[in-house]
């Protein structure tokens, strides 16, 4: 019966995506933003949600995927360094051949070297436990960006633009589709990859390691490895994520865009937590509710968008630290498979 | 090694002596930081903007015709009321939960307070002329802003103040006792709600001195505050709770290794050198400790 059901539900989610470009046209873009914004609070949700390690770092290995993608394309074709120097004018045009074979190979590196990076620093990193952990990404993540504004290969402090959608394609559309249904793709990739994992016995070490790490060590379970593989995890779609984004915005400033700390590596923090952490659907939910009310409240309030955002936190992380899907599992226990008996109910409603 | 630091070695001289008096700015906010972290167990992300907050009430002062320097006995009052105010408002909440929390609430904090000075005061770097002059000395070929000296004598001068305040007032004594044990504290009569609104307040304050001295000896803008921020957790956590000695000399050693880095690497990677420094003590001493099976806690 629930198999079925979740059967509806799937193929429904799914034809929705599929559709709504079409449906939704004008919103293309913003369904991509939506798509990036989900798998970005899925991977984190691994993390901080699943493993209890609270990373502000993550936007390190998006921002990898942005430069390297992009790098990627021109590299394959032209000099790297003369493409950066000349900034907007381009003397350097890809054929569509070109662009698809660059941006198909340079998606594939941006997915296996953020991970490879995560493996290597993970060792070290993921020996802090906590909010040393915590503040540790969160000066990586600081540091990539100031980093990457300093290296003039790509782009220094004037940014670097990915190479434009080529020309020789005549349907004004198809830019938006290609991103959209790129952007989907992943999606659906990470949802079933975290939906597997949630099954597995891998998820099950993760809490784990959150709820006791030590204790979970004394059971004879190799914590680092788990920890170092569940980063790894996240990197890859991270990776992936930042890569279509970087081809998306067309354009890659160093602290604004691709290592920003200030605004994708807060929001996916926000939207793990205001879904619900350490839940499957959670992250899905938060997302689409703060892009949501990001899309809707942004442009009504211009120039006030951070102050409103910096409040939602507090507020947020204050009141409402366990999200939506822990508010509604402590109202609807019922719902997540929790039996309760009804003397405990009882109980409770004399305690009230 | 072809840097210029290397050839002109009284360019290291210049580096130290900057470095020095620049760390011992850089205590004074460790040591608030020291102060609120012992006491109520958080961690403010925020604090880095609470300096430049202080700073750009001194550079208020500066555009109103008031010397800036006075900034130091304004700025710090002005904090601690904001201090107080943010306590009761955000961080009574977040006192007693994880520390996650306290981390995401005062980075939330942050944000707004970046936001809103960047509305009141612009988003141009600004600096308030103390008009203090320069002393040469060596040959007139090391340049010391007097400015810089002025910030690092008031700078001991308050911290020496509020030292000898915490031994030997009731508030100081209270703070310590209940950074000592909050529960046992409370039983024995201390208001803790009250000390740890004092304990934000005073941080907050000292915030403000360090801001008021940044606004005449470096620059102001909106979002430089969370290298601050960093630069004093880094100096915590190399020199622990509640060791003033070492918070002092720990700082100073940031002000060199920052002076030599941006010498070395060149200013642009300046504030990547000190998160990377971030970066690598955290993970040095997580290495250290994983030798006797511990961590960081």
């Amino acid at each position: 019966m629930t198999k079925q059901k979740d059967l509806i539900l799937y193929s429904g989610l799914i034809i929705l995506g599929l559709a709504a470009p079409f449906l939704f046209s004008a919103f293309k873009v913003q369904l991509t933003y939506l798509c990036v914004l989900i798998v970005l609070a899925m991977t984190w949700n691994l993390q901080g949600g699943e493993m209890g390690y609270n990373s502000f770092g993550n936007i390190l290995f998006y921002g990898l995927g942005m430069y390297l993608t992009a790098s990627v394309q021109v590299g394959m074709f032209f000099p790297l360094a003369e493409w950066t120097e000349s900034g907007g004018e381009k003397t350097f045009v890809h054929t569509t051949a070109q662009y698809f074979q660059g941006i198909g190979v340079g998606l594939l590196v941006s997915a296996i070297v953020p991970a490879i990076v995560a493996g290597a620093i993970g060792y070290a990193i993921l020996g802090l436990r906590g909010h040393y952990f915590a503040i540790c990404t969160l000066g990586l993540g600081i540091a990539a960006g100031e980093i990457a504004g300093g290296i003039e290969i790509i782009g220094a402090g004037q940014g670097f633009t990915t190479p434009p959608f080529p020309a020789e394609i005549v349907d004004v559309e198809a830019r938006g589709k290609f991103f959209y249904f790129l952007s989907f793709a992943l999606l659906i990739g990470t949802f079933v990859f975290v939906k597997y994992i949630y099954g597995s016995r891998f998820r099950l070490i993760l809490n784990a390691i959150r709820d006791n790490e030590d204790k979970a060590e004394a059971m004879g379970i190799q914590t680092m490895k788990y920890k170092i593989v569940g980063w790894m995890v996240s990197a890859f779609f991270c990776g992936l994520a930042g890569g279509i984004m970087g081809g998306l915005i067309g354009y890659i400033d160093s602290t604004d865009v691709a290592f920003d700390g200030r605004e994708m590596g807060v929001f996916m923090v926000l939207m793990a937590i205001l879904g619900g952490k350490g839940t499957l659907w959670g992250p899905v939910i938060g997302a689409t509710l703060f892009h949501f009310f990001k899309e809707g409240l942004w442009t009504l309030i211009l120039g006030w968008q951070y102050v409103a955002l910096g409040v939602l936190i507090v507020v947020i992380v204050v009141y409402f630290p366990e999200g939506l899907m822990g508010w509604l599992r402590e109202k609807y226990p019922e719902r997540f498979g929790e039996v309760i008996d009804d003397k405990d109910r009882k109980a409770q409603v004399e305690l009230k | 090694m072809d840097f210029l630091i290397f050839k002109a070695p009284m360019l290291m001289v210049q580096a130290s002596l900057d470095g020095i008096l620049l760390g011992i700015l850089f205590a004074l906010i460790a040591y608030g930081m020291a102060l609120q972290w012992g006491v109520m167990n958080i961690i403010n992300i925020a604090q880095g903007d609470l300096v430049i907050l202080g700073g750009y009430i001194a550079y208020t002062m500066y555009l109103a015709g008031i010397h800036p320097a006075w900034g130091v006995v304004v700025s710090p009052i002005i904090m601690f009321f904001v201090g107080w105010a943010l306590y009761k408002l955000v961080i009574n909440k977040v006192v007693d939960r994880d520390l996650f929390i306290s981390i995401l609430a005062t980075f939330g904090i942050a944000i707004v307070f970046q936001q809103l000075m960047n509305f009141i005061f612009g988003a141009d770097v600004v600096v308030a002329q103390s008009e203090y002059g320069t002393t040469m000395i060596f040959d007139n070929s090391v340049t010391l802003p007097n400015s810089k000296i002025f910030s690092a004598f008031i700078s001991v001068l308050y911290a020496v103040a509020l030292v000898v305040y915490m031994k030997k007032s009731r508030l100081g004594r209270a703070i310590r006792a209940t950074a000592q044990n909050a529960r046992a504290a409370k039983i024995l009569g201390v208001d803790t709600e009250k000390v740890y609104a004092a304990t934000f307040g005073i941080n907050a304050a000292l915030c403000g001195i360090a801001g008021a001295l940044i606004s005449i000896t470096l620059t102001l803008h909106p979002y430089v505050g969370l290298p601050y921020t960093v630069r004093s957790f880094m100096i915590v956590i190399v020199a622990g709770l509640g060791n003033l000695p070492a918070v002092a000399l720990s700082g100073m050693g940031l002000g060199l290794f920052e002076e030599f880095a941006d010498y070395i690497l060149g200013t642009e990677f300046r504030i990547g050198a000190v998160f990377m420094l971030l970066v690598f003590i955290l993970v040095y001493r997580r290495f250290k400790l994983s030798k006797k099976r511990e961590y960081l806690k």
